[in-house]
């Protein structure tokens, strides 16, 4: 079920989308979120929609892959458009069917928010799919270093996330031992009350907890020896590269709104 | 001979649990010399991380003086000499800074401030010292121990160091791992004259120095070439240390009454002196 689940989660590969530089697929992606709202009638929101699956075709994510991989949130997405059906009483009646009324409105409103959430989910969906977690970090570091004169640590809070991101499979390794280290001495996680089995879990933690620690102190030891003192005089071994591609991405967007602005309003 | 690190009767105590101090270490004194290659032994909290921690300036002693390339360390030129010394400590996963192994090699280069321009052929360099270069762009979690150990070392390598030290490096490995670890170092060491301390337990790599050092309760106790500490045997033996297995078995012949001349620590210098030993009656 979990491993399914691409919310998130990145795939390598080398596509236009892929090959993007990090800075203009975030950016790209903040302000389409924005854009979204300029929506309001079915020539926009086709629009988004048809942008939205054009750029999946782009990164090349089979649709398949994708569409499993956010069951969960197309369930939500579903379970959003029937209660605009059955609750929006507004417009022309479209069915009467024994106790079932469904009005035009109702039809309308209910298709155009789960559009919304779905380009919504899905956008931000390539942005991880087709972008390593490091990659989104340097671009984000570098997107927010304007704040650092308003003394935001935008450097510490990026190597924060980095080695956080790093030691995520090391401390699922780590779960999994212990987990089964307590298994073999006889603790029961799937029965029981709910009492008993949050109680089951404190011998999980605490040994997680207390290995992170140590894990911690190491490390800050081994950045330490090796010349760590901050971002001040720092040099980057990751270099980010802005190509031609990067600023047609940013005209493309532009384009994008100048026909939403165009079509929206009216019906 | 130059000089490249010295202890001049060093102290340290920690602070014990019930508030009073404990000697860590205790009036150590030694010398390393340009291209040597030291080997520090000792049972379980002997001093021997302390001694390591002290030589790189994550402690300074409580007595007497550590001098680092006939520097005396200090809070002043304390970056400076770090810069110039690699250190290797004992848990593989607990010292990869990096998302991947280009990365984790580039960290010290990074905050040195090394230009970019300057830091990919010396990421490369490394790794290819360490014969890992085909790793460039993999994970920690996709690499073995001995892997992420040979990364540790090409991390260290790549601030082209005067000394390296490793802390127990092969201690948490398995034998394959730790002989790809120790056959690394060596090649480093015979190449690149490259002067070593390496703190162990493990008795191939003692014999791969040309001096060791056994620490004993924070206590230099002996120091001399690998064959004239295994000649004190019952000494190693009382304070918990194992003598490699060729060594014990020449000592158990002995003291048999079979007539074997000399000390012998490696099986070949044994079978050696075996096969021979019936003509030279
Ligand atoms: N941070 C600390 N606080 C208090 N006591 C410490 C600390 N670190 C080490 N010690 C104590 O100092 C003594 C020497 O420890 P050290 O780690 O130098 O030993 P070691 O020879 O490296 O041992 P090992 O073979 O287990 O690594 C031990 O008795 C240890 O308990
Ligand atoms: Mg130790």
């Amino acid at each position: 079920m979990l491993e399914k689940m691409i919310f998130g989660r990145y795939v390598p590969g080398n596509s236009f989308v892929h090959r993007l530089d990090p800075r203009s697929k975030l950016l790209f992606v903040f302000l389409f979120i924005i854009a979204v709202f300029l929506a309001d009638n079915t020539a926009t929101y086709a629009l988004l929609l048809v942008f939205t699956l054009l750029v999946i075709f782009i990164a090349r994510i089979r649709l398949y892959f994708l569409f499993n991989g956010l069951k969960p949130i197309l369930f939500l997405i579903i379970f959003t458009l029937l209660m605009h059906f059955i609750f929006t009483k507004e417009g022309a009646l479209l069915i009467d069917w024994k106790f079932l009324k469904i009005y035009e409105e109702g039809v309308r409103q209910g298709i155009y928010i789960s559009i919304r959430f779905l380009v919504l989910v899905l956008m931000t969906t390539i942005l991880t799919l087709t972008t390593s977690p490091i990659s989104i970090t340097d671009g984000m570091e570098t997107l927010l270093n304007p704040l650092k004169r308003i003394k935001l640590p935008v450097h510490e809070l990026a190597l924060m996330m980095s080695i956080s991101l790093r030691f995520i499979p090391t401390l699922m390794d780590e779960t999994d031992k212990i987990l089964k280290a307590q298994l073999a001495r006889g603790s029961d996680l799937t029965s029981g009350t709910v009492k008993e089995r949050i109680r089951a879990v404190v011998p999980l933690l605490v040994p997680l907890f207390v290995s992170a620690f140590k894990r911690a102190e190491d490390l800050a030891i081994a950045m330490e020896v090796r010349g760590y003192r901050g971002g001040e005089g720092r040099t980057r071994y990751r270099q980010l590269d802005w190509q031609l591609r990067d600023t047609l991405v940013i005209i493309l967007f532009l384009l994008l709104v100048a026909a939403l602005i165009w079509l929206r309003g009216g019906n | 001979m130059k000089e490249i690190l010295s202890l001049d009767h060093v102290s340290y105590s920690y602070e014990s649990e019930d508030g009073g101090m404990r000697r860590a270490v205790d009036d150590v004194n030694f010398t390393v010399n340009d291209g040597e290659w030291i080997a520090i032994v000792g049972h379980n909290g002997s001093g021997k991380s302390t001694l390591a921690k002290l030589m790189i300036g994550l402690l300074f002693p409580e007595e007497g003086k550590v001098k680092v390339f006939l520097e005396e360390l200090n809070e002043d030129n304390l970056w400076e000499i770090r810069s110039d010394i690699g250190i290797v400590f004992q848990n593989p996963d607990n010292q990869f800074v990096g998302s991947t192994v280009q990365d984790d090699v580039a960290f010290a280069l990074e905050n040195n401030g090394i230009p970019f321009e300057e830091m990919v052929p010396r990421v490369h360099e490394s790794l290819a010292q360490v014969n890992m270069e085909g790793f460039l762009d993999h994970e920690p979690h996709h690499l073995s121990g001995g892997q992420k150990q040979r990364v540790a070392i090409a991390g260290a390598l790549a601030m082209r160091p005067r000394l390296l030290i490793l802390d127990e490096a092969t201690s948490m490995l398995d034998p394959q791992g730790r002989d790809e670890v120790i056959q690394v170092v060596d090649e480093l060491k015979r190449k690149t004259g490259l002067t070593v301390i390496s703190i162990t337990h493990d008795l191939e790599e003692v014999l791969l120095a040309d001096r060791v050092i056994v620490m004993n309760d924070g206590k230099l106790m002996l120091t001399g070439k690998p064959e004239e500490i295994f000649a004190h045997g019952d000494k190693l033996e009382s304070i918990g240390l194992d003598l490699p297995f060729a060594a014990r078995l020449s000592r158990l012949l002995r003291q048999a009454g079979i007539g074997i001349q000399g000390e012998h620590m490696t099986e070949e210098e044994l079978v050696n002196e075996l096969w021979t030993s019936h003509f030279n009656k």
